[in-house]
């Protein structure tokens, strides 16, 4: 995309302002780094008074010409009129005779660069490049920023309602139970005191989460990459959730090699396989089967977890591995989750330059295929 | 007789400690947890008033479901709870009527709820 820089060349010569608008008329610059392509619209004025009106005006230019010696106004008083002005328009100075105090002069006023009379097209279209690259360059900085900022408060936002929902929660048990508000039944309140536990492991849950998230997504933290046995990582996350599995009959079979050795983050395999498990549970059906697999090839190991729970729809599939997005149907309405699981998992799982693959339709089961690339074959997934 | 308040939202903790409150306030409570389940609730037994959670599956479920109580009785109060206001930068309100116009309610709470708070909101709307 061609993005048009507006000039405003200022000068009581004619010649002069008919040579810029010459030079700049057929210029155009590409900017790969910047991914961008710019071209120039160049207006002239003959007098410093012109040349102030517009700048306040909406046609204000993004690259300022500005003749050193005018008529009425000189170019300093200019600068000086239009001081913390309008930071995003760059003027450039044009000399007659370039001194070097002319250049501090006009830099302390706020001009960005200089030409020095007389001044080939060349020249001028170098020195216009030059400012076009750091307008370029700031606005990019700025829409980053800002995006950055918007992601961030989108994010607290959704992270203080996950919250407050079950501080409610609470609060309206823990009233009731003040108040002795619920009758005389001694299990009514019970009930409460159990719900309001379950809630609050909800909220330490997402509070947990959002750790491993923070902890991940900061790069501050020494990852320590080992190498470990996979299939023992695996056995210790099946032992962790079969008191879950058995209480619902769900069957968990592992089957790997002997020994899978891949150079990881303990506590990131950790993740990954916990979080397969437990979803594959959570969303599992009463004397349902969870099956894990891995499989070890030269270049890749494979990690497959199966289930045989409520699955989901393709439509659900697409939002999997947003943050905060749980699946909200009829079936999923008393099943607890943070919703932040499965995006930690995929930003682990991009950490190793890996792939995740889901296969799913509802009532029949989901199936988790993640690969990870041995680093010898791949980028290192453990940059200096 | 006592008048019936239907409490819809999304969230099955928030409606059984609610529910509680309010029927301990004199109020016979209907309740619905999903957008579906309140509007075949509101043909089966039309409420004296309804408290309804902004945030319930899709993102504006709310807005729906107190749109079509006021097109089934524009006189039925509605009581919109959400924890959205602050969160989300999204502010809105009930105050003028340009805002009631496209609300659809007579009140908008913040979610955590003073229960006192909402009990004197009741009491006005019902004009008790």
């Amino acid at each position: 995309m061609t993005e048009t820089l507006h000039v405003l060349v200022v000068d009581d010569e004619p010649g002069m302002r008919s040579g810029v608008a010459r030079a700049l008329r057929d210029y155009q610059v590409t900017f790969d780094q910047l991914n961008g392509q710019v071209a120039f619209a160049v207006a002239d004025a003959d007098t410093g008074e012109k040349c102030l009106e517009r700048c306040r005006s909406s046609a204000r230019p993004d690259i300022l010409l500005l003749d050193y010696k005018l008529p009425g106004l000189s170019g300093l008083e200019i600068l000086e009129e239009m001081a913390g002005y309008r930071p995003e328009m760059l003027t450039i100075m044009i000399t007659a005779y370039a001194s070097l105090e002319t250049a501090i002069n006009a830099t302390r006023k706020g001009a960005y660069d200089f030409l020095a009379k007389p001044f080939t097209p060349d020249e001028l279209r170098h020195t216009v490049r030059k400012a076009a690259e750091r307008i370029l360059l700031e606005r990019r900085a700025k829409k980053l920023a800002d995006e950055k900022r918007q992601l961030r408060f989108e994010f607290i936002s959704i992270v203080a309602h996950e919250l407050k929902a079950p501080l409610a929660a609470v609060e309206g048990y823990l009233r009731i139970i003040q108040e002795h508000a619920a009758g005389d039944d001694p299990k009514t309140y019970e009930q409460m005191i159990d719900r309001s536990l379950l809630r609050l492991q909800g909220m330490r849950k997402i509070i947990l989460d959002l750790l491993d998230l923070t902890r991940i997504e900061s790069g501050k933290v020494k990852r320590e990459p080992a190498e470990l046995d996979l299939t023992a990582v695996a056995k210790t996350a099946v032992e962790t959730v079969l008191p879950d599995a058995s209480e619902r009959k769900i069957t968990v079979n592992l089957r790997a090699p002997e020994r899978v050795t891949f150079t990881a983050d303990r506590q990131e395999m950790d993740i990954v396989f916990n979080n397969l498990l437990t979803n594959a549970i959570k969303y599992n059906v009463d004397n349902g089967k969870v099956d894990v697999t891995i499989e070890d090839a030269d270049d890749r190991v494979v990690i497959r977890v199966a289930d045989t729970g409520i699955g989901m729809t393709a439509e659900e599939r697409e939002k999997l591995f947003q943050e905060f997005v749980r699946i909200r149907n009829e079936k999923t309405r008393s099943i607890l989750g943070s919703g932040l699981g499965l995006s930690i998992l995929k930003k682990i799982v991009d950490l190793y330059r890996g792939t995740i693959e889901v296969q799913s339709a509802p009532n029949a089961g989901t199936t988790f295929t993640i690969t990870l690339p041995r680093q010898e074959n791949s980028q290192p997934a453990f940059p200096r | 007789m006592s008048k019936t308040i239907l409490l819809v939202d999304d969230d099955i903790d928030f409606i059984n400690a609610n529910k509680l409150l309010l029927e301990q306030a004199g109020y016979r409570v209907t309740a619905a947890n999903s957008e579906k389940e309140a509007l075949e609730q509101l043909d089966k037994e039309p409420p004296d008033l309804a408290i309804v959670d902004l945030m319930l599956q899709n993102a504006d479920g709310g807005f729906n479901i107190s749109y079509q109580i006021k097109k089934r009785n524009p006189a039925t109060p509605v009581i919109m709870v959400t924890s959205v206001i602050h969160d989300f930068g999204f502010v809105f309100d009930a105050d003028t009527d340009e805002e009631r116009s496209w609300v659809k309610a007579d009140v908008v709470v913040d979610k955590p709820i003073r229960f006192e708070q909402l009990l004197g909101d009741i009491k006005q709307l019902l004009k008790e």
